[in-house]
């Protein structure tokens, strides 16, 4: 059978394709692009903070650098990076479908969010933004001088993209799954998709319409959230958070996914609780609904919802520790390969594991009021997003890469890089931990002298973090040309995307498969 | 490129695009949700402001309306039941009356906009009005929340456009008829909207 990559090599073939693998492709070349010109922004801020008087750009250029770089990392990157790159590619494969149920619509969706990155990118090639990612009124609205407008409509554009993708994944998880594939006998990767494409449908229009409200205040100078018309720049807060604390779920949830596939493939194990794995997939992202109070504890938000709210954001940590617990048992007594994937799921599993902790003393109120706006919460964050979400993307990209690309990576370069990569993580961020406790508040190009040493490991931490992240790009591009022909199934995983050849058929699979028995049936060792 | 359909049958693709509209609706809901938030945050808050504010719009345009808009969405459900007959031409007829409905709202709504630019009452534009200054915020969201209804009544109209025109080509029949059901629940959907939107908006003064 023809694959996908030799089914046209035209322009217009990729621009015009309905290929569900074809448009995978498309999308990782587009967040490819977007990453590079976050970590852009994060290298100029690092370098900026290597000494503690602000000697490299002025404060305004550096509210403009964060801006950018949380702008385009959560919105242009993280969001859409595993569900639009991994799940576009894989979700059909995993559930034996041909494709996804609304082929145009799956196209339209990229060419809906190049248009917003495209605005995005104007308004930063204009001058930039410098209201942080966030966009609190009334400095949004009302002070800024910035292109907050245009960013704003970008960011607006992009999100129909994302329910466009949401849309289409429920669809075809619910309608297209091959026969005897019932829903108990889903990878967790397909679980975690299908959890995170229901906070897309659901959270993403919310924040749609704040955009908007906050659009008509800064261009009409209307009251909805300016005090002096008796509106509330909290009530920009609420409806924000409600969207974006579910997005943390977006980033974090296929992440989740990813590395049970990995955990599993690489101990050659049954993943341990298969049942109580896909349900707390589903209560972290329905609980994820209900905790975004947690950002404004310190925002006059009244103290008895904080107590709430605080509760609420402890009980996300039930789900997410049977999940860490799981996967250590599914490890146990196995018969472990320290492959490439794997290394970078042992990655996420630590790393995720000091975010959620770290973000528990976070839920905690009268923690949060000492802790609030310092880099304690930029390293919480960060190693949810980039040590977790990164790490099990690049672990899941290496693991699918010869399903992409047909070809094998350079394993022992691929394994150096994960470890790079892990070590300049925890470089960069651990010090920001203890930067954050001591009382450095995020946001500042300057700080007292007695943070230099911390922020100076910090920086050296970027630099070996880059390192790691420039070297799968390369190897990558280079195993792409020249890598050795991986055959249909290199790693001897179970799963219906490993049934087919390498690169994937055009048409995926040459009858439809039939599935007769519960995922990862690894034989008993 | 030719379009390769991921589907196995005509009755997996029809529930298919079922449950993507329910899920775009499901949407929809949420998008409507961050406005009637924003509605009650600031009723609880300035309760008497929201009453002045209602007091200013005008009445029987809403709720006439109110029944123009409902009348459309019966015309709607009778077309699907014509269709279900196999009588195309009721089905073309009942298109036709309900997309004259929804334009005979959308005239109402902007006649009711223009009234309210005469009278000075648009924020952001010309607003003067005398009153509780947090009034504004009930006449703005007034604004917003009709506006982005009515915005949905044009998608809404052009869809019925679409169907009148297939209808006109001989595309439906008893057996094949999704995009009527489809259009249906939307313009519905549309609708639904309007019945939460008119009490909110019309008729505070008249409950206290």
């Amino acid at each position: 059978m023809t694959s996908y990559l030799a089914a046209g090599s035209s322009v217009r073939s990729w621009l015009c394709t309905l290929d569900h693998k074809r448009i995978a492709v498309l999308y990782l070349f587009t967040v490819t692009f977007f990453f590079l010109i976050g970590a852009t922004a994060a290298v100029l801020m690092r370098w900026e903070l290597l000494t503690p008087a602000g000697n490299l750009v002025t404060s305004d250029t550096y509210n403009r650098l964060f801006t950018l770089h949380g702008v385009i990392m959560v919105w242009f990157f993280l969001i859409p990076v595993v569900p639009t790159v991994l799940g576009n590619f894989i979700l059909p494969l995993a559930i034996g479908a041909r494709d996804v149920a609304f082929p145009r619509l799956n196209l339209a969706s990229w060419y809906i969010f190049v248009s917003g990155g495209l605005l995005a990118l104007y308004a930063i090639v204009f001058g930039g933004v410098d209201t942080g990612w966030t966009f609190y009124t009334p400095y949004s609205s009302t002070y800024s001088n910035s292109h907050v407008m245009v960013m704003a409509a970008g960011i607006f554009v992009a999100g129909f993209a994302s329910i466009a993708t949401g849309i289409n994944f429920i669809v075809t998880v619910h309608k297209l799954r091959a026969p005897g594939l019932t829903w108990f006998r889903l990878p967790l990767f397909v679980w975690s998709i299908y959890a995170t494409s229901i906070i897309m449908v659901l959270a993403t229009p919310v924040l749609a319409i704040t955009l908007v409200l906050m659009m008509l205040e800064r261009g009409f100078g209307v009251g909805i959230f300016d005090p002096h018309l008796g509106g509330d720049p909290l009530l920009f807060q609420h409806l924000f958070w409600f969207y974006s604390h579910p997005a943390v779920y977006i980033m974090i949830l296929p992440g989740m996914g990813v590395v049970s596939e990995l955990v599993t493939c690489f101990a050659r194990k049954r993943i341990f609780g298969y049942k109580v794995m896909a349900v707390s997939i589903l209560s972290i992202a329905g609980l994820g609904f209900l905790v975004w109070g947690h950002h404004m504890f310190v925002s006059s938000q009244s103290v008895y919802a904080g107590l709430v709210f605080s509760l609420l954001s402890f009980m996300v940590s039930v789900p997410s520790a049977i999940k860490v617990f799981n996967w250590i048992a599914t490890l146990h007594r196995g018969s472990i390969t320290f492959a490439t994937p794997l290394l970078y799921a042992l990655g996420f599993i630590a790393l995720f594991t000091i975010g959620g902790l770290t973000g528990v003393c976070l839920a905690t109120l009268a923690v949060d009021v000492h802790l609030h706006d310092t880099y304690f919460v930029v390293a919480h964050f960060h190693y949810i997003m980039v040590g977790g979400m990164v790490m099990a993307y690049l672990g899941g990209m290496h693991y699918w890469w010869p399903k992409i690309s047909g070809r094998l990576y350079p394993e022992r370069l691929a394994r150096a890089a994960a470890v790079i990569i892990f070590l300049g993580f925890n470089l960069t961020f651990f010090p920001q931990f203890i930067l954050g406790y001591l009382g450095m508040p995020r946001r500042f190009h300057t700080y007292p002298q007695e943070f230099h040493t911390l922020n100076v490991i910090s920086t050296c931490g970027a630099a070996v973090l880059g390192v790691g992240y420039l070297l799968p790009l390369v190897y990558l591009t280079w195993s792409f040309f020249r890598g050795p022909r991986a055959g249909p199934n290199p790693w001897n995983a179970t799963g219906l995307e490993w049934q087919t050849d390498s690169p994937a058929p055009e048409h995926n699979f040459r009858e439809t498969p039939v599935v007769t028995g519960p995922p990862y049936d690894y034989p008993p060792l | 490129m030719a379009a390769t359909t991921p589907f196995r049958s005509a009755t997996q693709r029809e529930s298919a695009n079922q449950l993507g509209l329910w899920t775009l609706i499901a949407t929809e809901v949420l998008f409507f949700g961050g406005l009637f938030t924003a509605y009650v945050v600031y009723r609880f808050t300035y309760p008497a402001a929201f009453a002045a504010g209602s007091h200013r719009l005008e009445f029987w345009y809403g709720t006439i309306n109110t029944a123009v808009l409902l009348t459309s969405s019966l015309c709607m459900a009778v077309g699907d039941v014509m269709i279900k007959h196999d009588r195309r031409r009721a089905l073309q007829l009942c298109l036709l009356a309900t997309a004259l409905l929804g334009l005979l709202f959308l005239g109402i709504k902007f006649s009711e906009y223009y009234h309210m630019y005469r009278e000075q009452l648009v924020p952001g534009i010309n607003y003067r009005a005398e009153g509780p200054p947090q009034m504004q915020l009930f006449i703005l969201l007034y604004f917003i929340m009709t506006g982005l209804h009515a915005l949905h009544m044009l998608i809404g109209l052009g869809a019925l456009t679409w169907l009148g025109w297939l209808n006109h080509r001989g595309r439906f029949s008893s057996t094949g008829h999704q995009p009527v059901v489809m259009v249906g629940l939307y313009w519905h959907f549309i609708d639904c909207v309007w019945v939460f939107l008119y009490p909110l908006l019309y008729l505070i003064p008249h409950l206290t």
